[in-house]
């Protein structure tokens, strides 16, 4: 039996998502109540969450998550860790026993910052992750932004929030993933949100163009150990977003592209950035069904594909903003909303911390 | 003396029950196989070529061609084939010339892959209810795109060099005025024009009459320079600089004196009834450096308006010389495989020389990719490309478009007789003839490309909708969506697909 990496597995799902524009920080459990009422979405093989704001008073560091099939592998990753970054704090990823959660790897998180100082520190800790996870066995390193982490497992996705205390951590913005996969993934890696920096996503549905979309990003450096669609996902976002500079809503429209006919109906300056875009990118466009959510540090990207061929729907109460596979989801944990609509296909509903005049794309993103 | 007799290969049957004596066969006949005298058809079954001219305009159905059984020899090593080629070599002392591509055995890579369709973890797409997206632009890439911010979003901050938009990712292959007739030229470039695709002058220059579809037109710059000028350069939407070619990697070309006529010698701007030889290499390309010297002196004379490509046969160290195309500046790289056409080639090249196109373009594609230079450069390929499943396959390889030849004559009425070098096309498709030129309605021929093209539109968006796939560029280098059969491990590496029933 392959485990997830080796073998790429399909899977169905459930996302949820929930952000607080004015920054004001909320425990986790009703992200953990969102998840858990979708939970014939998912089959108890996969389920995760991120968290972002959780840890305010280690902001400045990167917060590494990592998973250790055993101690030998945590030693050889603690020898790489040593070498370029200066640990602050080492200490297990505090759990709770919970029935509905074995084959538990060891869990470790470490407070880091690059010890070198005249690299990009992203860079370097992007470097860190790459070569801990190709080259040492049993070691992965699944989460790395500041201020933030990934928390994940084999499981249904309410489980592991317990199993992680998530109702101890308070943060401003939460994703949650539980997940359908055809296979067993063998281990918990493959679960998701998958995180590259401050950068997480989640996913609901299926990448066909998966294999265009990974020999592309392969011919940029990244290696794909995982074989996910929310890997493929992640990477191309980082390329677009943060070594060539493009703006989330320009990322999104890279990922979703507008038709040729929609770019022919722009105006004349739109148009020749789109189709720059779709010239330049084409071979990051994603085909087939998804529904995406992507955290990064300072708010949350929603993302339908080209024809809405999966669910998402978004709510708003106040300063807080649900996003969810399904309505109920959503209404379980805040049944008074201020409006509930539904994200057109390929518009990107892009919604940011701290500064309520820029949700972008919200009025764009509204069905009619 | 020695006798160079070989058996005929066909036998001409005439239906004597069903003849009506009307004489057409033998007006239509180009190879003067059938005649008609005082009321009495008689065919001499010598001359036949098989082009079907014969069969296909009689009014009774009375004639059939059948293909002879009768053998040289009684092995298979030395074959009836093999034995022929000797006697007439013994008898003439010269090359053995062919036409078309090549039909020895190898293996056809293309018949042992297999395509890929949606099953329940994700929806097939139906092409007639949601967008299919099989534009495709060919030209070079930046790296990246730049961006400002303005009042209200953004704009393009950054150049994006110059594209040649394709409706269809079909193009129509180098053919020159001169090996192919002016209506068939006709006829191509205004299938390309109606279809938003181009079609390619080959080496023999641009008629002033077809300088009207300059917007679709690929002009070649060949070793032998025919019909080149400014005007010419700056007419085509394409510039081709064509170093080799499938059917006759590492040769030149011969235009025989006859074929050159007052047309055919204007716009090659040579003399009237001169021999038209395109010499082997070109003489300023003895290097990659002297080729990107070229590309840049082409892109200097157009005010890098347009897209350069550099055509070159499949040989067996195709992807560092692709590579090297790259760097060398050119925007497209063009790749013609082992079974590519020709008007005209040694049969020994023809057979022998190059490597099939499936594995070329796989092994360019992954080399650029390797290389992180894929993205910069269009692949255009062609050789052997017979249905729209090939388009799809060489698509999913690593394509970003395909060139087809043979498969358009056959909509203009080729049957496949491989007797272009004759000049005596019963179809007005290979032949100067002005009489058999006429043959050749250009506006009939035109619409049954365009049907052809069409048609394998709409079969490439139906199997896209099966994979989930909606746009071109998520069907191009995709090849999760193959699988070989019948294939060696070493085949499949190469061609870099998994066999039929491993998973993903």
């Amino acid at each position: 039996m392959l485990k997830e990496g080796q073998v790429r597995i399909p899977s169905g799902c459930a996302i949820s998502g929930i952000i607080d524009t004015s920054g004001l920080l909320f425990s986790g459990q009703d992200i953990i109540n969102s998840i858990a009422l979708m939970r014939e979405r998912s089959n108890g093989l996969g389920g995760g969450f991120a968290a972002y704001g959780i840890y305010p008073e280690l902001a400045d560091k990167y917060a590494l998550h990592v998973m250790f099939l055993d101690k030998y592998a945590q030693n050889s990753t603690e020898e790489v860790l040593r070498r370029f970054v200066d640990i602050r704090l080492s200490e297990p990823i505090p759990t709770r026993k919970h029935p509905g959660v074995t084959d538990i790897p060891f869990l470790w998180r470490y407070f880091v910052s690059p010890l070198k100082t005249d690299i990009d520190p992203d860079d370097t800790i992007y470097s860190l992750i790459m070569k801990v996870n190709e080259s040492i066995d049993g070691a992965y390193i699944f989460s790395s932004g500041k201020n933030m982490g990934v928390f994940k497992g084999v499981g249904y996705p309410e489980d592991l929030g317990e199993f992680y205390r998530l109702e101890e951590y308070s943060g401003h913005t939460w994703l949650a993933h539980g997940r359908f996969p055809t296979n067993t993934p063998g281990w918990w890696g493959g679960a998701h949100p998958f995180a590259l920096l401050d950068i997480s996503v989640v996913h609901n549905g299926e990448v066909s163009s998966y294999g265009a979309n990974r020999r592309y990003l392969e011919s940029y450096g990244y290696h794909f150990g995982l074989k996910t669609d929310t890997e493929v996902i992640a990477y191309a976002l980082h390329l677009l977003q943060r070594r060539h500079h493009l703006p989330w809503e320009l990322a999104a429209s890279v990922l979703a592209p507008k038709t040729w006919e929609q770019i022919e109906r722009l105006p004349e300056e739109e148009q020749e950035l789109y189709a720059a875009l779709r010239l330049v990118y084409g071979h990051l466009a994603m085909s087939g069904p998804f529904s995406i959510l992507v955290g990064f540090d300072g708010g949350l990207l929603a993302l339908n594909d080209r024809l809405k061929l999966r669910p998402m729907v978004v709510g708003r109460k106040g300063t807080r903003y649900y996003i969810a596979s399904e309505e109920a989801a959503i209404r379980c944990i805040q049944p008074e909303l201020d409006e509930l609509f539904y994200p057109r296909s390929s518009h990107p509903v892009l919604i940011r911390v701290g500064d309520n005049e820029s949700v972008q794309g919200i009025q764009e993103g509204k069905s009619a | 003396m020695k006798s160079n007799y070989i058996p005929p290969r066909y036998k001409v049957k005439i239906d004597r029950d069903l003849c009506i004596q009307c004489g057409i066969c033998a007006k239509q006949c180009g190879f003067e196989a059938i005649s008609f005298k005082d009321g009495v058809v008689k065919a001499d079954s010598r001359k036949c070529a098989k082009c079907l001219r014969c069969a296909s305009y009689c009014p009774a159905g009375a004639i059939s061609i059948e293909e002879r059984n009768e053998r040289i020899g009684t092995g298979d090593y030395w074959s009836s084939q093999v034995i022929s080629n000797v006697i007439r070599q013994s008898a003439t002392g010269g090359i053995l010339l062919g036409a078309m591509g090549s039909e020895v055995k190898q293996p056809p890579y293309f018949d042992r892959i297999l395509l890929n369709a949606s099953q329940v973890t994700n929806p097939s797409i139906d092409p007639l209810r949601e967008p299919m997206e099989i534009r495709t632009y060919l030209g070079g890439k930046p790296e990246s795109v730049q961006v400002a911010e303005t009042e209200n979003g953004f704009r393009l901050n950054s150049e994006v060099p110059a594209q040649v938009r394709l409706d269809v990712p079909i193009v129509f292959a180098a053919m020159s005025y001169g090996s192919i007739s002016h209506n068939a030229h006709l006829a191509l470039a205004m299938a390309a024009e109606e279809l938003g695709t181009l079609y390619n002058t080959g080496e023999g220059g641009l008629h002033r009459e077809l300088r009207r579809f300059g917007q679709n037109t690929i002009v070649q710059v060949a070793s032998g320079r025919y019909g080149l000028d400014i005007d010419y350069l700056n007419t085509g939407r394409v510039i081709e600089i064509k170093v080799g070619q499938g059917a006759k990697p590492g040769i030149g070309g011969h235009l025989p004196g006859k074929k050159v006529n007052a047309e055919v010698a204007a716009t090659r701007m040579i003399p009237e009834g001169s021999d038209a030889i395109s010499p082997a290499p070109h003489h300023d390309v003895y290097s990659i450096e002297d080729l990107s010297q070229l590309i840049h002196a082409l892109k200097e004379a157009t005010q890098y308006q347009k897209p350069v490509a550099v055509k070159i046969a499949a040989v067996h160290n195709v992807a560092a010389i692709a590579s090297g195309i790259a760097r060398a500046g050119a925007d497209i790289i063009s790749i013609d495989g082992f079974r590519g056409g020709t008007g005209a080639a040694p049969v020994v090249t023809r057979d022998n020389v190059g490597i099939p196109i499936e594995l070329a373009l796989a092994v360019v594609d992954q080399r650029l990719r390797d290389e992180r230079i894929r993205h910069r450069v269009s692949l255009l390929v062609g050789g052997g490309i017979r249905s729209s499943a090939d388009v799809i396959k060489a698509i999913a390889l690593g394509a970003d478009a395909v060139y087809i030849g043979t498969a358009a004559l056959i909509a203009l009425g080729c049957r496949c007789c491989r007797s272009c070098t004759t000049g005596k096309c019963s179809w007005g498709i290979a032949t100067q003839d002005p009489e058999k030129v006429k043959r050749l309605d250009p506006y009939e021929g035109k619409t049954r490309v365009v049907n052809l093209v069409k048609a394998w539109a709409h079969e490439i968006k139906d199997i896209m909708g099966g994979m989930g796939l909606n746009t071109i560029e998520s069907l191009r280098g995709n090849r999760l969506h193959l699988r070989g059969i019948g294939m060696t491990q070493k085949e499949l590496d190469l061609l870099g697909i998994k066999h039929a029933g491993e998973g993903a």
